[in-house]
């Protein structure tokens, strides 16, 4: 009997429907939970959900390459999701365009800011060179961010899961810091969370309001153009 | 439905075509974003013209359901982190505070520019 069960694991545990499916009702469930707490900052979903899928990886010794040959499908939706971003913008672009001025402003300094500041600290406390570089990226879209690491001759994969991580944070940090600043303009703070925390920022913003959502999908993407231009140069 | 996620497929896919040959690190799916800007406002120009799916709002409900559930595709990436404990380990004070201190401070700042400048000029 045991050894019937036992196949039948080996071939589940080897057929992308398996970690497709855990994927989402992993995501299913942790977005329940956020709903049911008032979406609460901490309650991130891409956080609870990563640590809940990340243990049953772990638990069950499945290489992250079993797991991501299930999860692909989703991971590949980030591309035509970014595409989708152009709707919004569409819909709010008087507002867009009348923002142009702010928006510039706020573009430069703020991408300046984010990989200054992520170079300066991790090179004062004594990060190698490659981690350096693995790191000057963190606030850009994943794919962007992989690429410009590994230019730099940082560590993608390291990048990517860095990256994700900056994402949570700013998406748990947002409200309560943009409260505590008292900035109540909403396009200001839509564009600071695509800024500093690409898609998971903006996926947040979304949550809370579609024009701080539409802001954050610009700044993510200005972001991810501005510093692949002008990263190369600083490092 | 299935015209429209063709559409958001085709915007990327001429988007990845426009970075690959032009070789700008612009990343494809974001020229792709413009493109499904200007294919919506080349929609408004030839009005009736232009197929039923993309005038009674079909291609915009389709955004909105792919766009409803963004957080779910960062998951995949995130679980990554299983495969690089050991460097977050073995760095794990020079990571966590550039992360973090520089987290917070391109939002402040970000936020802080963008209203300052957006009063000013009203």
């Amino acid at each position: 009997m045991n050894d019937t069960v036992f196949a039948l694991w080996v071939y589940l545990a080897r057929s992308p429907l398996l970690w497709l499916t855990a994927t989402i009702l992993v995501y299913c469930l942790c977005d329940r939970i956020s709903a049911a707490l008032n979406r609460t900052p901490l309650a991130n979903p891409v956080l609870m959900s990563m640590v809940l899928v990340g243990l049953l990886v772990r638990g069950t010794a499945t290489p992250y390459a079993t797991y991501f040959d299930g999860a692909q499908f989703i991971h590949f939706l980030l591309g035509p999701a970014t595409v989708a971003l152009g709707i919004p913008l569409y819909q709010h672009r008087t507002l867009v365009l009348r923002a142009l001025l702010p928006m510039t402003c706020a573009l430069l300094a703020g991408s300046l800011t984010a990989l200054m500041s992520a170079v300066l600290i991790a090179r004062a406390l004594g990060a190698s060179p490659m981690i350096v570089a693995s790191i000057a990226p963190k606030s850009v879209t994943a794919a962007v961010a992989m690429g410009i690491s590994q230019r730099l001759g940082g560590d993608a994969g390291l990048t990517a899961v860095l990256v994700i991580l900056t994402g949570i944070l700013g998406a748990i940090v947002v409200t309560p810091l943009m409260n505590a600043l008292r900035i109540a303009d909403t396009r200001a703070r839509g564009f600071a969370a695509g800024l500093a925390a690409h898609g998971i920022g903006t996926a947040r913003a979304f949550q809370v309001d579609p024009l701080a959502g539409t802001f954050a999908g610009i700044a993510m993407g200005l972001n991810a153009l501005l510093t692949a231009v002008i990263l190369p140069l600083l490092l | 439905m299935l015209l429209s996620l063709g559409l958001i497929l085709l915007c990327q896919l001429a988007g990845e075509a426009i970075a690959h040959g032009t070789g700008t690190s612009v990343p494809g799916p974001v020229i792709g974003m413009v493109l499904c800007v200007l294919l919506l406002l080349a929609r408004d120009r030839i009005g009736r013209f232009a197929p039923a799916e993309l005038r009674d709002g079909t291609f915009e409900q389709t955004g909105r359901t792919v766009l409803s559930h963004l957080s779910l595709l960062f998951i995949p990436a995130g679980v990554g982190v299983v495969q690089r404990l050991d460097v977050l380990a073995g760095n794990a004070l020079p990571i966590a505070v550039a992360v973090a201190v520089s987290t917070v401070l391109s939002l402040a700042v970000t936020a802080a520019v963008f209203s300052f400048v957006a009063r000013r000029i009203r």
